[in-house]
């Protein structure tokens, strides 16, 4: 494996060996998720992000809003994502140059310029293989040379001139339990973190406005900047212009007061023998206040203590992996059916001659219950203004697990 | 305060475990290859020398494209290089684009490609746009480094600031004023200059850019850029705010008096500017607020007040000028009632919608602002806004735990030797769980998150957390274990309740198997201990046998410590543990060694017959040790404590000098004082000032003139000369932006509807103090200028709320007098108004062609008038007078909706109580036609699943109404109406009542339906409160408790809450509940409960409400139903009523 190591100036070059203060901290924190994310060095400040396994690093001479850079750097790594379908060091590698165009045009003198990627796809266009062999073929770029014209309106999310044969307005709604359950099987901590996703393609200017059957129920939101906050203010509906392709509508939270349902719940019984190398795992899981629906797509994840050498387990239902390094096990459950509960059972390896776990490892839990949104939360309608054509209109539905743990 | 990104450069590397071995010698070079960048290391100049030596190192993959493979290592270099200089002098735009595409991939790798400069520049003027941008990116990169050579692009650059294309005037700006080249700086300035007229607002925002640029490069051009930004400051695109605020903030953030003029209008504009613009402008309104208006908490709380201040001055006076100019923080109080600013409080309530917004960093920068400058009652809001952001990346929940547990903390104001609870706002306390922590969070935030748990901790919640921390103890992650014994400790000291249960855990922990956490758990218990030493010899006790197994150096010296300060509780063991450590004294560690010597001293004049000759060892042994500091204290100890001839005089004070009572340590919060940071700013992260940091400064203490805000009339008139370069480029983004012309397209509509509401709302702000009737008269005036079709959309939105209106008394609107704040900015944005509309006319054709967007959904535009505005007559029928009166209202409508911090919902609801009349059609929007409705809360007849509301109408025209009825109605599904019949003729004066009824499906839709006359149709929507979706039944209490009992679980919505004072009385509860929803009551025998019951009209559900009121006036209210949604919105409704 080669190693990559991308740099970009703005103003004045700093020389490279500020990022030796980065690897130092980097070396010192055990995980690469406890690498401070802001990191001071005499003449200069550090601020990185770390996502899809690359850390994304950027110096900072003056004071500035901590979260403004991070939150910059993750826009980044967004505007990646979009462009190369991934990102990866792979992917920044093999485009290197349009990176450098888009870090060119995302900002100037540290101040940023465009980020919306509707705008930045006008300026420089995505990588596509049909792309480049018709640009090696006539000679044209990959870099437009008028401004987009949402860089100038007030809508600069949008780009221009769009146009599709098959209309179409799609929206998810996808919610995730964020939970905490103890030992005994009660819940400490239960919520509901929702998000729409849209994924729109629509011709020309559509105004839309999507209405909720109990827009009540939502708590706490966070618009995308498409949205009239004083529309949403006095009747509770979402009315947008919306940016072309996928894009995040909203975020909420659904109001604490009601209660959440936890759909599966699950039997453990994990013991380590004092003085003996070995202990007994053995978990089940069942479904709870399903609603009608089958749980699917279940995983269960543990992160079992450093002493433990090896597992040896029987599921009932699916597979199961150990990794001996990272001590992780993965249970990949799958679909619940009442009838046979699916269980993991076996015996545990540990060191021989070291002390005995003092805690259970608690059990990450990842589910999916398709077509139900968990609070209730029902689309009434969604209506189109602006346009004359008849644009076909799709809301699904989708629960999941979040941050789901269950002490044990 | 912030600057912004000087210089970011984005490092990047690949993490995981590659990463993790690469990083263990990031100079060493790996064998893989050495990585050449590294080399970079060296001083700038040097790598530039040895350059050609230093890039001979083996092909990169990166490099695949590149023909030759890199064999003869010091050969190849030079050739690779002459290659690419080969493509680059070819006439191909492939070849040169395929050459640059590499040297930008040098580039991008740290690799030297400076010797290339003579032949990318050559090339700058290439046709192909993209061979051109990536020679600009080279340039910028080199450009410092061979200022002759660049030199020759110069020219170019000013070729294409002259270019009719936008964007590329804009790009040769841009690199332009990159090029760090002292020579040009003259160059430069005129460029900014005269970009920051350009008619594109895309080139005015890069000129913006600009001017740090160039003040870095040479700070003598200050003066002159001031002027420029004054200038640019006065744009009143959103496009531009940003920028030019980030280049005040760079250039000149002490000339505050520049922000004057503009403060209202970056107030309006704020919510359009783009994410980043409103971090900065946010952040620079802050600083400018606390330099202008008077703080909000002046009268909250004198004492605590204070105590703040003084801690501000303290860290002020000295620290900072403009601190000290108004820090008259001694002068003691004699204060008028204060009175928020208009232009304070405007700032406040143009932020406030920011919450919501889903960039972090704005969040976080409006959680700031209300933080510093919002009164103590309004700062709660963002609580929930910041909680939220604990759901993001990690890196955020970083940074904003950091700034939450400053914020949680801020509300423990010290007072004495321990510190006490002063106010505890706790506005995180209701999301405690939230900062609950999961096993796979990372460690830092998980210490983060327990900083914010323990601060939150008080007498309520604390069993909770202790439960919580039990939970953490266990945990794998040893360093989160030993902060969580910390954060016992600090709960034990705050919340004297849990004391004895909190040392009795750490005790408790002494046995834990972990050292660490035994250690950890041993220097806290000294800690306490100090607290209450009498009752804890057996802990004392316990710990002494300790010694002989804890090897950690802290907890042996903590112990030794606890045995010498309290030996008399231990006197029998303490020269015991002496003899043990006298014994060890040599390999122990010097924190060790020193508590010896201190154990030794203490027990020397105590029990000296039993340790003299111990510590006489001891000292001994310390007079001969290796660190200085032992032997030293040694020397010392021995002089104070054995008597010899000439020190007579200390040594027998050395008792009071040993065993002194020590005054017991405070166990606070290190982020206990962070706030004199600036919340959010980079500083405040590093409890450190970064370079650059602004120091927010101290509220004045008399307020600066309000009057510098006022906008007069001349400020854009002034000049002729700029008034006619307005003109020239108004129409362009006029256009684009959707000021509200008559040819408004649709993606402007939104746009102007909120720019309207803004500057609605900005008026009201700037007279709201002396009355606000007036500003609704300039409102009027200003209105009529506008388009009528905007105008009808926002009306047609706002509707709903019309009954507001009733607030400003109609007889008021032909009043005229005002106040100069508002005078003055209405004729303004007046002046502005007419002055658009010339432009509209004067606008050229050209422009038109080059905003595709606003051609092309011209009609559409139409088409949403059409959809929306249904029941007004086509703009052109449209009688002059009516809108002006409607926009009075529609100023009242939107003035509720931005004062009012409740939710909507509520206030429609409150006044309905079953009688009140709510507003269907206003009489001017209905052309005469008046229409309410109430709630009848009887048995519709027809249908008992309805509800049946009776509607009035009045006629107010002077002509009579004839045919009124329900047109089509648009119902979602479900809800189903029953229409009343046909009202033939209504004479003018003449008003009647009809009654239909509506089945809304048990839910609180709105039922949209038309009003018909002959001549006109009216849209209008009736949405229920959810009371009125019921109707009582009537229980025993038997009954009653019976079917409680069967609605529990996910049925049973309770909520806590306290009466207030005025509504303790059954009657008024009673009142209040039956107001707000159509229950019956139940009889009930305890006096202190109140119980209602109804079912939902149409699925026929129970509904049961049940209220437990403590005389005291604490209640819980608990509503049992199998509609959830009904019960939730119930219990949020009755809540609110019985609370006003």
């Amino acid at each position: 494996m080669s190693l990559g190591e991308y740099e970009k100036h703005w103003k004045s070059v700093v020389s490279q060996s500020v990022c030796d203060y980065f690897f130092e901290a980097q070396e010192k924190a055990a995980d690469v998720e406890n690498v401070p994310p802001v990191i001071s060095t005499p003449h200069h400040y550090l601020i990185s992000i770390y996502r899809d396994k690359l850390f994304f690093v950027s110096v900072i001479q003056t004071e500035v809003p901590p979260l403004f850079v991070i939150e910059f750097l993750h826009r980044v790594a967004d505007t990646f994502q979009d462009y190369f379908g991934e990102c990866s060091e792979a992917a920044i590698k093999d485009n290197v140059v349009i990176v450098y165009e888009l870090l060119e045009e995302m900002l100037d003198n540290g101040f940023p310029l465009a980020t919306e990627s509707n705008i930045l796809k006008e300026l420089i266009k995505p990588p596509t293989i049909l792309r480049s062999v018709v640009n090696s073929i006539t000679g044209s770029s990959n870099v437009g040379d008028t401004l987009p014209t949402g860089q100038l309106s007030n809508i600069p999310w949008r780009r221009a001139g769009v146009k599709y044969t098959n209309n179409e307005a799609y929206f998810d709604v996808v919610e995730e339990i964020d939970a905490i359950i103890d030992k005994s099987g009660s819940t400490v901590f239960a919520e509901i973190q929702g998000v729409i996703d849209a994924c729109i393609k629509l011709s020309g200017m559509p105004d839309l406005s999507l209405s909720f059957m109990n827009p009540r129920l939502l708590d706490d939101v966070s618009f995308h900047p498409c949205i009239r906050f004083k529309r949403w203010e006095s009747e509770r509906v979402l009315s947008f212009i919306p940016p072309d392709g996928n894009f995040r509508l909203i975020s909420y939270r659904v109001s604490s007061q009601n209660l959440v349902a936890i759909p599966v719940y699950v039997k453990h019984s994990i013991s380590f023998k004092e003085n003996s190398s070995c202990g007994r795992f053995d978990i089940t899981i069942g479904p709870k206040q399903n609603m009608g629906k089958t749980i699917e797509a279940i995983t269960v994840t543990v992160h079992m203590p450093k002493v433990v050498l090896n597992m040896n387990l029987t599921p009932t239902q699916g597979s199961y992996t150990f990794d001996p390094v990272t001590k992780v096990l993965t249970w990949d459950v799958g679909k619940i059916t009442p009838q046979k509960l699916p269980s993991l059972k076996g015996l545990v390896n540990l060191q021989s001659g070291a002390p005995k776990p003092e805690e259970n490892p608690s059990l990450n839990i990842q589910f999916k219950i398709q077509q139900l949104a968990i609070s209730g939360l029902k689309v009434n309608r969604l209506d189109m203004y602006g346009e004359k054509y008849k644009p076909f209109k799709g809301v699904k539905y989708v629960t999941k697990a979040g941050k789901f743990q269950v002490r044990t | 305060m912030q600057r912004f990104l000087q210089l970011p450069g984005a490092a990047v590397r690949p993490g995981g475990r590659e990463a993790d071995q690469e990083a263990a010698s990031p100079v060493l070079a790996p064998e893989g290859g050495a990585p050449p960048w590294y080399q970079a290391l060296q001083p700038e100049e040097l790598r530039w020398l040895q350059a050609p030596e230093e890039d001979t190192t083996p092909e990169e993959s990166l490099e695949g494209p590149c023909p030759e493979p890199g064999q003869g290592q010091s050969q190849s270099q030079p050739l690779r290089h002459d290659d690419l200089k080969a493509m680059l002098d070819t006439n191909k735009d492939s070849l040169k684009l395929e050459a640059m595409k590499r040297i930008v991939a040098m580039i991008a790798r740290g690799k030297n490609a400076s010797d290339l400069f003579p032949a990318v520049v050559k090339n700058v003027a290439c046709k192909n746009i993209e061979v051109k941008k990536l020679v600009y990116v080279y340039l910028v990169r080199y450009a410092e480094e061979q200022q002759d050579l660049a030199l020759l692009s110069i020219s170019t650059f000013q070729r294409g600031l002259k270019d009719p294309n936008q964007l590329i005037r804009a790009s040769a700006l841009r690199v332009l004023s990159s090029i760090r080249v002292p020579i040009i700086v003259p160059i430069m300035m005129l460029a900014i200059k005269e970009a920051a007229s350009d008619m594109s607002p895309y080139v005015r925002k890069t000129a913006a850019h600009a001017i740090p640029k160039l003040y870095s490069l040479d700070s003598d051009q200050k003066d002159q850029l001031i002027e420029v930004i004054e200038k640019l400051l006065a744009d009143k695109t959103t496009l531009v705010a940003g920028s030019v605020v980030m280049a005040f903030e760079e250039v000149c953030p002490e000339r505050i008096d520049l922000i004057h003029k503009n403060y209202r209008k970056l107030c309006n504009l704020l919510i359009d500017v783009e994410e980043w613009g409103q971090v900065v402008i946010i952040s620079m309104l802050t600083r400018y607020a606390r330099t202008q208006f008077l703080s909000p908490t002046q009268n909250e709380s004198l004492l605590e007040e204070n105590s703040e201040k003084a801690f501000y001055g303290s860290e002020e006076d000295e620290a900072k000028g403009p601190g000290s100019e108004e820090a008259a923080s001694t002068a003691l109080p004699t204060r008028k009632p204060y009175v928020m600013d208009p232009d304070h409080r405007l700032l406040l309530r143009n932020t406030k919608p920011l919450l919501q917004s889903r960039s972090a960093a704005v969040v976080m920068a409006v959680a700031q602002l209300y933080f510093h400058l919002a009164p103590k009652a309004e700062v709660g809001v963002i609580a929930k806004a910041l909680v939220r952001l604990l759901r993001s990346h990690s890196e955020v929940q970083y940074v904003v735990l950091q700034n939450v547990a400053t914020m949680s903390i801020k509300r423990r104001v010290s007072t004495g030797p321990r510190p006490a609870l002063v106010v505890q706002q706790g506005m995180f306390e209701p999301y405690l769980k939230s900062f609950y922590i999961r096993s796979t969070d990372p460690t830092q935030i998980k210490i983060l998150k327990l900083e914010v748990l323990t601060n939150l901790a008080n007498e309520t919640n604390i069993p909770t957390v202790l439960r919580e921390f039990q939970t953490y103890i266990r945990s794998m992650d040893k360093d989160f274990v030993a902060a969580t014994i910390q954060a016992i400790g600090r709960c034990a000291t705050n919340i004297g309740r849990v004391r004895d249960t909190c040392l009795n855990g750490l005790v408790q922990l002494l046995s834990n198997r972990d050292e660490l956490v035994v250690a950890e758990s041993v220097v806290v218990i000294k800690k306490l201990l100090q607290m209450q030493p009498a009752q804890h010899g057996e802990i004392i006790k316990h710990l002494a046998k300790l010694t002989d197994n804890i090897q950690v150096p802290m907890a042996r010296a903590s112990i030794l410590w606890l045995i010498g300060e309290y030996c008399e509780h231990v006197p029998r063991i303490a020269p015991d543990v002496l003899r043990k450590m006298a014994k060890s004294f040599t390999a122990e560690e010097d924190i060790v060694k020193l508590q010896v010597i201190n154990l030794a001293a203490k027990l020397y004049l105590t029990n000296s017959k039993q340790t003299k000759l111990l510590t006489q060892y001891v000292l001994s042994l310390a007079k001969y040790d290796q660190n200085y500091d032992i032997r030293d204290r040694a020397r010392f100890t021995r002089q104070l404590i054995v008597p010899s001839e000439q020190g007579g005089a200390l040594s027998r004070h050395a008792k009071k000098l040993f065993l002194a009572p020590k005054p017991a340590p405070v166990l606070e919060s290190s982020f206990k004082d962070r706030d004199h940071f600036q919340l959010g700013s980079l500083s405040h992260l590093l409890n450190a000032k970064a370079t650059g940091y602004q120091e927010l400064p101290d509220w004045p203490e008399e307020a600066p003139d309000p009057s510098v805000r006022n906008v007069e009339v001349p400020e854009w008139t002034k000049c002729s000369n700029r008034e006619k370069r307005k003109e020239k480029e108004k129409p362009f983004y006029s256009d684009s932006e959707g000021e509200s012309g008559p040819t408004e397209s649709a993606d402007s509509d939104p746009e102007s509807e909120s720019e309207s509401e803004s500057k609605s709302s900005s008026e009201s702000g700037s007279g709201e103090s002396s009355s606000e009737s007036d500003n609704e008269d300039q409102e009027e005036d200003e209105e009529k200028g506008r388009s009528s079709e905007s105008e009808q959309s926002e009306e047609e939105g706002k509707k709903k709320k019309m009954k507001k209106r009733k607030k400003v008394p109609e007889g008021q609107e032909g009043g005229s007098s005002s106040d100069e704040g508002s005078d003055s900015s209405s004729s303004s944005s007046e002046s502005e108004m007419t002055s658009e509309t010339e432009e509209e006319q004067v606008e050229p054709a050209s422009w038109r062609k080059k905003t595709p967007p606003s051609s092309k959904s011209a009609p559409a535009a139409k088409e949403v008038s059409l959809l929306d505005l249904e029941d007004f007559t086509p703009p052109s029928v449209q009688p002059v007078s009516p809108p002006t009166v409607v926009s009075t209202s529609l100023a009242a409508d939107l003035e509720g909706l931005t004062l009012t911090d409740s939710p909507l919902v509520p206030s429609l609801l409150s006044p309905v109580s079953g009688a009140g009349r709510q507003e269907l059609l206003h009489r001017v929007a209905g052309e005469g036609l008046a229409v309410d409705y109430t709630f009848s809360r009887q048995p519709f007849s027809g249908d008992p699943h309805m509800v049946s509301v009776h509607i009035h109408f009045s006629n107010s025209s002077d002509t009579p109404i004839k045919g009124l009825h329900v047109g089509t109605p648009k119902l979602p599904p479900g809800i189903s109406i029953q229409e009343f019949p046909e009202i033939e003729s209504l004479a003018p004066g003449e008003s009647t009542t009809v009654v239909m009824g509506i089945n809304f499906c048990d839910s609180t839709q709105a039922a949209n339906f038309q009003l018909c006359t002959q001549t006109r149709q009216f849209y209008v929507s009736i949405q229920p409160p959810v009371g009125e979706l019921m109707a009582p039944v009537f229980l025993s209490e038997n009954e009653f408790k019976k079917e409680q009992a069967k609605l529990t679980g996910m049925n049973e919505i309770t909520e806590k809450l306290t009466l207030p004072d005025t509504c303790r009385s059954d009657h008024i509860v009673v009142q209040k509940v039956t107001a707000t929803a159509n229950l019956g009551r139940v009889p009930c025998g305890t006096s202190d409960e109140y119980r209602f019951a109804g079912r939902t009209l149409t699925s026929g559900s129970l509904v049961l409400l049940t209220l437990d009121a403590r005389p005291t006036g604490a209640a819980q209210l608990t509503v049992n139903s199998e509609k959830m949604v009904i019960g939730t919105m119930l219990v949020k409704d009755v809540v609110q009523a019985l609370t006003q």
